[in-house]
């Protein structure tokens, strides 16, 4: 016997992970090829260029130094709600871009509740459109996972060195230099690259609330160069610079990463005996971020009663679209994710671990114009808007998907894998009897994030549809840009309902029953 | 008869080596220091250790390139035998067809079984709602139910107290005396083997010893051997 004795093949893993890593490469070689460097970066480039590295920096500094206080509170406070307010902080991860930008509009826009408040006073409203509104919302989407990270790091600080410090009476700045700097300084460099990472494909975002000349990322260049000048070329272009400026960043974050935190763990609290001074501090900072959150999600949630009430018809249709293609991108995700996890899990990491996470490395709109340029030839690529983008929403979610299936499916393998082969319960047996059942709850949980993520993706969609065709997100933005307001927090309310509809149920139904 | 000619078995650490033949139908204890291989050699025998050098038969059979499935062995492990998500029924009935697609006369199969190792009536039941003796008892109905020639026990009781344990070994006797199976069993108490096993093989530095009576080892035992059992 060559091989060790395993109650699964790992071969449709591999196919699998070969679909995925040809999906993404034949696509990215389509991009390098269309690419026209003839013509080179214009000046419009260059500033999409900058401004997106601006954004994303500055994105990255906002949401990594507020998370720190913040982090710090929850790490050390223990008060009711606590393991709520943590669990929601989870939530922006699945919270669809375009309601949370109508929240945030809600609130700090031109007519918001702040710039209301400081009319009050007399003085100008704040202006949310460009550079601020951009960086405002990426803090409003990373603050949270920031802070999460971050306060993962305090929780890994070992409650001994608590107790010791407590015992030397070390206290405030000193107990900050000797336990929490050393952390942070592990910590911090890694969620900054993460969050940058993240921001510089930010697509949504810059749609609603940056544009012009300004205010452009090169993902919504693309967007532009394709839908406004179809400059297929130039797209390309932009793409191959897009490419290679996420790929770099997708490096180093990984270079410089941390477990990410999916739950487990952080509502474990460490007993600490310091910082009885700075409880108030702790309060605001946690009061802040508490309201800084949860204030654009009430407002959506106020504006958008009225609205839902009569939404127009081209919003229902937009609705069931958007759960058809949720539903098939999931189905996708899972006939990707579940195979993959498996053959991780029976030692075929390497190759099959690097193509999900290809995913990351890849913006939706590089794959979206790849695809858009090998379809083209063949057939009308606004045709296949919707099967495309239920194919790009589920490999951009199968890192996550991934991140949560293998190590439940390398632990099933590692507990039942002997059992079952020495009850002969080769391949499909295995899956239909011990595998399935025994990862149900992660099976749900990755389904119900790939739903919601799918759902409320304006990404590629933006690319591909006709003004026929549209999916929720997508026609909340028209609804937007036509001014009708209450229709668009109406639609925005169904979405925000949906996507959490969709993730609680099929999260909710992994664990239904579930055995121990 | 299982017969190991010449193995050698690697686990990584060390290497051990058997050549060694059993009867059909005896019933053997393995023990010897921990960490000298006693489960090395039953994973071996079982299949989910390949043979370094040479061949395992039974009977005229050359088991050596066998899966495990396909074996004429029924193990039981030290724990994990049971899968908690699965009907006492099933659990058993897995013995019979990994698909558990079961006809009738395989079903009465599944449920004699249950009733001879003492559940009747449990087996709509899921393990966690068992006693630690009860779950033991579902495994050995499926070892039953299986009807493999071999029995191989990697202490599978071992976290049972004693009474219960005693219980179980008395079950295991009987089963094997019933079925005419080969039981092979790693224990690491003399009492075990003094209890049910009529042979015993030593594994100690590096070597599993051709069996010899129980009593024999037991009351004479080598220097390695009664260096282990103080």
């Amino acid at each position: 016997m060559a091989d060790r004795a395993q109650p699964l093949s790992p071969w449709p893993g591999i196919l699998a992970a070969t679909g995925v890593a040809a999906l993404i490469l034949g696509t990215l070689v389509a991009v390098v090829l269309r690419a026209e460097a003839g013509t080179g970066l214009g000046a419009s480039d260059w500033a999409a260029l900058r401004f997106t590295l601006v954004q994303a920096s500055l994105s990255a500094l906002f949401s990594v130094g507020l998370a720190v206080p913040v982090a710090r509170a929850l790490a050390r406070r223990r008060f009711p709600g606590r393991r709520v307010l943590i669990a929601l902080l989870g939530a922006p991860f699945i919270l669809p871009v375009i309601v949370a930008i109508l929240g945030l509009l809600e609130v700090f826009g031109r007519a918001g509740w702040v710039s209301q408040g400081l009319g009050l006073f007399g003085l100008e409203p704040i202006r949310i459109y460009g550079l601020h509104g951009v960086v405002l919302a990426h803090v409003f989407f990373n603050l949270p996972l920031a802070t999460r990270l971050i306060l993962q790091g305090w929780q890994e600080i070992p409650a001994e060195r608590f107790r010791l410090a407590a015992q030397l009476n070390i206290e405030g700045a000193s107990m900050f230099r000797l336990l929490e700097l050393p952390m942070l300084r592990q910590v911090v460099p890694g969620v900054l690259a993460v969050v940058f990472a993240i921001c510089l494909t930010s697509f949504a975002v810059a749609l609603t609330l940056g544009g012009g000349p300004r205010a452009t990322t090169i993902e919504l260049a693309i967007y532009q160069a394709f839908r406004f000048d179809f400059d297929l070329g130039r797209a390309a272009l932009l793409s191959a610079v897009q490419l290679i400026l996420t790929g770099t960043a997708a490096f180093l974050a990984l270079k410089v990463s941390l477990g990410e935190g999916f739950g487990g763990g952080l509502d474990r609290q460490v007993r600490r005996w310091d910082g009885r001074g700075s409880r108030v501090l702790d309060a605001v900072w946690i009061l802040l971020a508490g309201a800084f959150l949860l204030l654009p999600l009430a407002a959506i949630v106020l504006s958008g009663v009225p609205g839902l009430l009569e939404l127009p018809p081209v919003v229902v249709r937009a609705a069931l679209t958007s759960v058809g293609v949720a539903l098939v991108s999931t189905l996708i995700l899972l006939l990707l994710a579940l195979p993959m996890a498996a053959a991780v899990a029976l030692g075929r990491a390497g190759a099959v671990e690097m193509s999900g996470i290809l995913g990351l490395a890849a913006s939706p709109l590089v794959i979206g114009t790849g695809l858009f340029i090998v379809i083209f030839p063949i057939a009308d690529p606004f045709d296949f808007a919707l099967p495309v983008t239920a194919v790009v929403n589920a490999v951009m979610a199968l890192p996550f998907a991934l991140r949560i299936l293998v190590p439940r499916a390398r632990a099933v393998v590692a507990r039942y894998g002997r059992l079952g082969l020495s009850l002969d319960m080769g391949g499909w047996s295995f899956v239909r009897w011990v595998l399935l059942p025994r990862m149900r709850p992660q099976i749900g949980f990755a389904a119900g994030l790939g739903a919601a993520l799918s759902m409320g993706d304006l990404g590629v969609i933006a690319l591909f549809a006709d003004p026929e065709l549209a999916t929720l997100p997508l026609q909340i933005y028209r609804l937007m840009g036509a001014y009708r307001m209450e229709a668009a927090a109406g639609a925005a309310l169904l979405l925000l309902a949906l996507s959490m509809g969709l993730f609680w149920l099929l999260d909710r139904g992994g664990r239904w029953h579930a055995e121990a | 008869m299982l017969k190991l000619e010449r193995c050698l078995i690697s686990n990584g650490e060390f290497d051990l080596s058997a050549d060694l033949e059993i009867e059909q139908g005896q019933r053997i204890a393995v023990i010897g220091p921990s960490g000298a291989g006693k489960t090395t050699l039953i994973e071996a025998i079982a299949g989910f250790r390949p043979l370094a050098q040479g061949r395992l038969f039974w009977q005229a059979e050359d088991l050596s390139e066998k899966p495990p499935g396909r074996r004429p062995v029924a193990m039981l492990f030290q724990d994990g035998n049971l899968f908690p998500h699965l009907t006492v029924a099933q659990n058993v009935g897995l013995g019979l067809r990994p698909d558990l697609r079961l006809d009738k006369a395989q079903q009465e199969n599944v449920m004699r079984a249950l009733s001879r190792v003492g559940l009747d009536g449990l087996e709509a039941r899921k393990p966690a709602a068992l006693s630690g003796g009860q779950q033991s008892r579902v495994a050995l109905a499926r070892v039953l139910v299986q009807g493999r020639a071999m029995l191989l026990l990697d202490e599978p009781f071992a976290a049972l107290g004693p009474a219960l344990k005693a219980e179980m070994l008395d079950l295991v006797a009987e089963l094997a005396d019933e079925t005419g199976a080969t039981l092979l069993m790693v224990s690491h108490d003399p009492d075990d083997a003094r209890r049910i096993a009529g042979q015993v093989v030593l594994v100690a530095e590096g070597k599993a010893h051709p069996p010899v009576t129980t009593a024999e080892l037991l009351d004479n035992p080598p220097p390695v051997l009664r260096a282990y059992l103080g």
